[in-house]
């Protein structure tokens, strides 16, 4: 049986949370709970209100995603 | 994270992709025009029971059968229903195996009765795209060249690689790490090592890449309603060439 990928969607970060959380508006209007990457941690990437980003959802629990990108 | 197999695991894993690629067999004799997909299913349980052993997807997080019987335009996990094949179908069967604590897994789409020409060249070009996938399968490559050689091959016969699923590694459990997708960039992805076991299964639709789930949340259908193919076997990375633990020989044989 085949394995679901993790689902790369884009998104704009619509409030601020603690401990570099974020709440991410998705295309389709789902509001999703999501963290930083480490590499974006590790390069001192800051995320603010508004920004628009790239965010992988894992299949297994579609509520929750890491945010792998920020676009310019 | 990823552990080598042992010897003894891997000769665990070795017989149960015999017993499945023998299960993919014994449905293929059973698929004709006129068959149900329910036939296919009863035949398949039947056959792996008999062999003591447990069909793995009964059950595998609610699914509610033995095969994944995928006709035409699904491309994976259908359903069994009382759906009648008829001539110029195409069905996917994809089967899993438990026996003695570990998992087999392996798929093969039959043609049902005569199909046309584009239907026979998606079929063939699909099962060659997984050898050239299994060439790359070797101690020292990654991930991302599997998928390169496979998505490389089928797009140049004008075919779309579907990206939303993936291969994977086999062994207590059905899905381990790593994921293999059929999709990648040479030199990108989880090394590759001696002892690894993965299930390699390109998806590859006729006409675009694009693909939606259906309602029962399984089956997952080409947005375009092009046939898909897929093939799926395990293999052990070696040093050198890898080592198939299933094959199509037993159904190829029969034909």
């Amino acid at each position: 049986m085949s394995k679901q990928v993790a689902i790369e969607q884009d998104g704009i970060i619509v409030e601020t949370l603690p401990n570099a959380m974020f709440k991410v508006e998705l295309e389709n209007g789902h509001v999703i709970l999501c963290q930083i990457s480490g590499k974006m941690r590790m390069n001192f990437i800051h995320i603010l209100l508004g920004d628009k980003v790239r965010v992988e959802i894992s299949p297994y629990d579609l509520s929750k995603g890491r945010i792998s990108f920020r676009y310019k | 994270m990823f552990k080598p197999k042992t010897e003894e695991e891997i000769e665990l894993l070795h017989e149960n992709g015999l017993l499945v690629s023998k299960t993919l067999a014994e449905v293929g004799k059973y698929v004709a025009p006129g068959v149900t997909t329910n036939k296919l299913n009863e035949v398949a349980e039947t056959f792996i029971r008999d062999h003591g052993a447990i069909p793995s997807f009964l059950g595998f997080d609610g699914f509610p059968a033995a095969l994944c019987l995928s006709v035409n335009d699904v491309v994976v996990h259908g359903f069994p229903s009382d759906y009648v094949l008829k001539e110029g179908d195409v069905v996917s069967v994809d089967c899993g195996t438990l026996y003695k604590g570990y998992n087999g897994d392996s798929a093969y789409t039959f043609p049902v009765g005569e199909v046309d020409e584009e239907t026979r060249k998606l079929l063939d070009v699909t099962k060659a795209s997984l050898y050239k996938g299994i060439e790359q399968a070797v101690d020292g490559n990654r991930v991302g060249d599997i998928g390169h050689a496979v998505q490389t091959y089928a797009e140049s016969f004008g075919f779309s690689v579907v990206r939303e699923l993936e291969g994977h590694g086999i062994g207590k459990g059905m899905h381990e790490d790593p994921g293999v997708p059929n999709y990648g960039r040479q030199g990108h992805g989880t090394h590759l090592v001696d002892g690894m076991t993965i299930c390699i299964e390109p998806m590859i639709n006729a006409g675009g890449r694009g693909v939606y789930v259906a309602r029962n949340g399984w089956a997952v259908h080409t947005s375009d309603h092009k046939k898909s193919a897929h093939f799926e076997l395990t293999v052990v990375v070696r040093k050198g060439h890898a080592e198939q633990l299933s094959t199509f020989d037993f159904i190829e044989k029969q034909q």
